[in-house]
Order: structure tokens, then C-alpha cells, then sequence
């Protein structure tokens, strides 16, 4: 069956990490979680395809995980706190990652980050159906028919 | 009888661990980020709690993807510092209070908060970064701490609805506890970042700002902002902020905004940091020495405004 699809898969560059990726990922989840141990951190060093077989991913994520490619290992149901421990047997911070999911070049990630980040104007919404931020609800119930009630005093 | 005298929220960048680790803090990257907190540790110096309450979440360390509880309460003795890939960070073992922490399981499961109990925990940065950044690094915690673990990482997390609620449901627990303790309630993460994927660097001061405005004037309305709203605005790892408003939860309506400390970056997040305290014409008779230091805080962060960056 095709993944479900939700709201949030509208944000860009966005892989949500939700119950469908977490069931699909959760042999690579796993083998990260392993890396936790120095020595299994060793024995992942010293061989990683055999390693890798002692999990049970399918061969695209294995081919992820090899390749280092961290965008596909979250879109096949990798996690990102779960694959930093992948980057930091590298010995890789977080923001290397980072830099390396949006492609860019170190020294380009660090100074856009210097500079105030990623806007997230032009950045919210694939479809371009939401260009603004969404309106926080307001308050429910009595709240709400007092609130109404005031404004229409004023107004009339 | 045990209170809750103050809430202080902070973020919990691993990159901020990193950096006190390595004796980074006095290179000029750094000393933006932690000169923010020099007021903090003062105020908690004075403040002195007798036990703090750390609501944070863990990264994959204590809970893998095999178990996930939403939200679970640290009743051990101890809990030591996790390796999260790089060995254990050089921090001490976190001690706990176990009487407090039991006394807080059953009066919030009674209020219908199913929470769950853990005996045997280990806690990463999401919990050690912001105690370095409140009171240094020691070589014992000064006081015990009672983690609560939020599930954040795998979605959906608890609403900002429910985490607010539990902080209500805590602080009733505390403030039926008959030990006469003074307890601090730590609200950790955000603000705006997101570390996976290609819109990895993210950063909207503006949700931020308003955020942490209202967290003391209209908290209610940071209740009603939906998941995909935190997402969307504040980057897939923004909605760490959940977590803020169990801390708000736990404290009275009306409260004093103390201290704020806004930066844009650390490593890929923005720090935010707050410190509330319960409106003082409320809180008269037992302020004291605190509330002078508050005011004196206020002046301080008003005469040092441009040292308090905001966003760009």
C-alpha cells in the first residue's frame, strides 16, 4: 500500500518522522541505536556490509547507509537523532549533517546559520498554498461568545 | 508543604554540551551563546532550589524505537549521563528524588495523566545541557532532579494542550507533597531549528519571539497552536517547544517574566531562555532576597539590550 498521505507532507525538504517510517525504519533505527556501544561502533568500522547484515534492512537501506546518503536514510524511515549516532561514529556533529542534507558546502551552512538561518519565507509550503503563518485558533466556547458580544457592542 | 517557586526554560543543543566539554566557552562563537546565561546561574545561585523538576526529551538514548512513551516520569535514585556516540559526556551523575518523583506518579495517574514510570534511566544532553547552562559545571549537582521524558521525536507528540495540562497536573502533585521543599521546573528544547533534510537550518525568530511573549501573557494561546503550525514555522525539530508549556502548566496564571536571552545559532538551533517566577504581588511574603535580585536582573538585561541579541 502507498504511504498515507498528511498535511505536513506539504512542508518542503521535510521527511516527518511518523509511525509509517518509524514501522518502515526501524531496522536502520536499530543498527544506529547499536552504535551507541564502542566496540559495536569498532566492528562497524571494521567491516560495515557484514556488519549491516546482523539488521534487517532492505537493500536500499543498506545501500543509504553505506553511501552515507542521510536524506534518503530519513525518507526510507531513518530518524535523525537515530542517524547522528551514525554521523558521530564519522565523528561528524550535528550540523555537519546538517550542511550535508541540504547539500551545501560546510563553510556555506555555517555562514548562512551566522547569518540568521533559513528564512522560512518561501519555505512553508510546497504546494504554495500557505505563504503566511496560519492564524492561531481562537478560543473556544465561552470565551468565544463573550469576545463576539463586546466586538458587536463596539460595533453597533 | 512542597511548592513550585520558579519556571525556566532553555534549550538543549548538543553542540552547547560539545563546547563546555572541549573548553570552548571563552572562543567568541561560543561566549555570544553563554554570556546569555551568566544572570541565569546568578539567579539560581540565589534562588537555590531544593529540587528541580526537568521536563526534555531524549534522542534516541534511553528509548530507541522499540518502546516510545509519550511522557515518562524518572523515579530512580540516579541517572547517569548517556553515551550518545561520542562516550558519556564528563558531567555528574544526575541524582534523583524518588520520594517526590513516586508521590508525582500517583497523583498525576489519579488525575489522569498515564504516565509511565522509570526505574532505571539514562539521561543525554536533552537533560545535561541545560544544567550546565543553569548552574555551571560542578562537580555535583547542587541539588536532585526528577526527569520527565516527552516523546517528541516520533510523531505525533503530545498536543501543547496536553503538555500544559500536565504541568497543572504536576504542580497539584507537588503542592500536595507535605515536605516543605522549593522546587524549580525546567522546561527544555526548541527554539526554531531543524537539523534532517533539505530545509535543515531553519530559523524564524518571529514565531520565536512571540512564543516566548506570550508564554507569559497569554500561554493559553500557545495551547492552540497545532502540530503542523510548530512544524511548518519553526522548523520538523521547533515542536521540541511542546515542552515548554508543561513548565508554564506547572506555574500559577499570573507570572513575572525575570530574565530572557535570545541567540541565533547555536551549531543549527536558536537559543531561547526564559525565567518566571509567580506574579510577585502574589508571591509577597516569601520573595525576599530573590525578588530584589529579580528586579535587579530586569534592570541589568535592560541596560545590557544590546548584548541580548535578537534574532538578526
Amino acid at each position: 500500500m502507498a504511504r498515507e498521505q498528511h498535511d505536513y507532507d506539504d512542508i518542503p525538504g521535510t521527511y516527518v518522522f511518523d509511525q509509517d517510517r518509524s514501522r518502515q525504519g526501524f531496522g536502520i533505527n536499530m543498527f544506529c541505536m547499536s552504535l551507541m556501544k564502542d566496540e559495536n561502533r569498532k566492528a562497524f568500522k571494521a567491516n560495515e556490509a557484514e556488519y549491516l547484515k546482523k539488521f534487517n534492512l532492505t537493500p536500499e537501506q543498506a545501500d543509504a547507509i553505506l553511501k552515507r546518503d542521510y536524506n534518503r536514510m530519513l525518507e526510507l524511515g531513518g530518524n535523525i537523532y537515530f542517524t547522528a549516532k551514525l554521523g558521530a561514529t564519522d565523528g561528524h556533529s550535528f550540523r555537519h549533517l546538517a550542511a550535508t542534507m541540504t547539500g551545501s558546502s560546510q563553510d556555506d551552512y555555517a555562514n548562512m546559520m551566522l547569518a540568521g538561518g533559513r528564512s522560512v519565507e518561501g519555505n512553508r509550503s510546497k504546494s504554495g498554498k500557505v505563504a503566511k503563518p496560519t492564524k492561531v485558533a481562537k478560543k473556544p466556547s465561552k470565551a468565544k461568545a463573550k469576545t463576539r458580544s463586546k466586538s458587536r457592542s463596539k460595533r453597533g | 508543604m512542597a511548592k513550585i517557586i520558579a519556571g525556566v526554560s532553555s534549550s538543549h543543543v548538543p553542540a552547547i554540551g560539545a563546547a563546555i566539554d572541549n573548553k570552548q566557552t571563552e572562543e567568541p562563537y561560543w561566549k555570544r551563546v553563554f554570556s546569555g546565561f551568566e544572570k541565569s546561574k546568578e539567579w539560581m545561585a540565589q534562588t537555590k532550589p531544593d529540587v528541580v523538576i526537568l521536563i526534555y526529551n531524549d534522542h534516541a538514548s534511553a528509548f530507541s524505537v522499540e518502546m516510545v512513551p509519550t511522557f515518562a516520569l524518572g523515579c530512580a535514585a540516579e541517572f547517569p549521563p548517556a553515551d550518545e556516540g561520542w562516550g558519556p559526556r564528563p558531567v555528574p551523575v544526575v541524582k534523583g528524588h524518588p520520594q517526590l518523583a513516586a508521590h508525582i506518579a500517583q497523583s498525576v495517574i489519579l488525575d489522569e495523566f498515564d504516565i509511565t514510570v522509570v526505574n532505571k534511566m539514562e539521561v543525554d544532553h536533552g537533560l545535561t545541557v541545560p544544567m550546565n547552562l543553569l548552574f555551571g559545571s560542578p562537580k555535583e549537582w547542587p541539588c536532585p532532579v526528577i526527569p520527565v521524558a516527552v516523546n517528541v521525536v516520533l510523531y505525533p507528540p503530545p498536543t501543547g494542550h496536553r503538555c500544559f495540562m500536565l504541568g497543572r497536573a504536576i504542580r497539584k502533585a507537588v503542592e500536595s507533597y507535605p515536605e516543605d521543599l522549593r522546587v524549580v521546573v525546567f522546561g527544555t528544547g526548541g527554539m526554531s531549528h531543524q537539523i534532517s533534510g533539505p530545509r535543515a537550518g531553519l530559523i524564524n525568530s518571529k514565531f520565536d519571539k512571540a512564543f516566548l511573549d506570550n508564554l507569559t501573557k497569554d500561554p493559553k494561546k500557545l495551547t492552540r497552536i497545532q502540530h503542523l503550525e510548530y512544524m511548518r514555522e519553526a522548523g520538523a525539530e521547533g515542536i521540541e517547544m511542546v515542552m515548554w508549556l508543561v513548565m508554564r502548566g506547572a506555574l500559577e496564571d499570573k507570572v513575572d517574566e525575570v530574565y530572557r536571552f535570545y541567540t541565533v545559532p547555536a551549531s543549527n538551533t536558536a537559543v531561547g531562555h526564559i525565567i518566571l517566577e509567580p506574579h510577585r504581588r502574589a508571591a509577597k511574603k516569601s520573595a525576599g532576597k530573590a525578588k530584589k535580585l529579580a528586579g535587579k536582573m530586569k534592570r541589568a538585561a535592560a541596560r545590557t539590550k544590546t548584548v541580548v541579541r535578537r534574532s538578526r
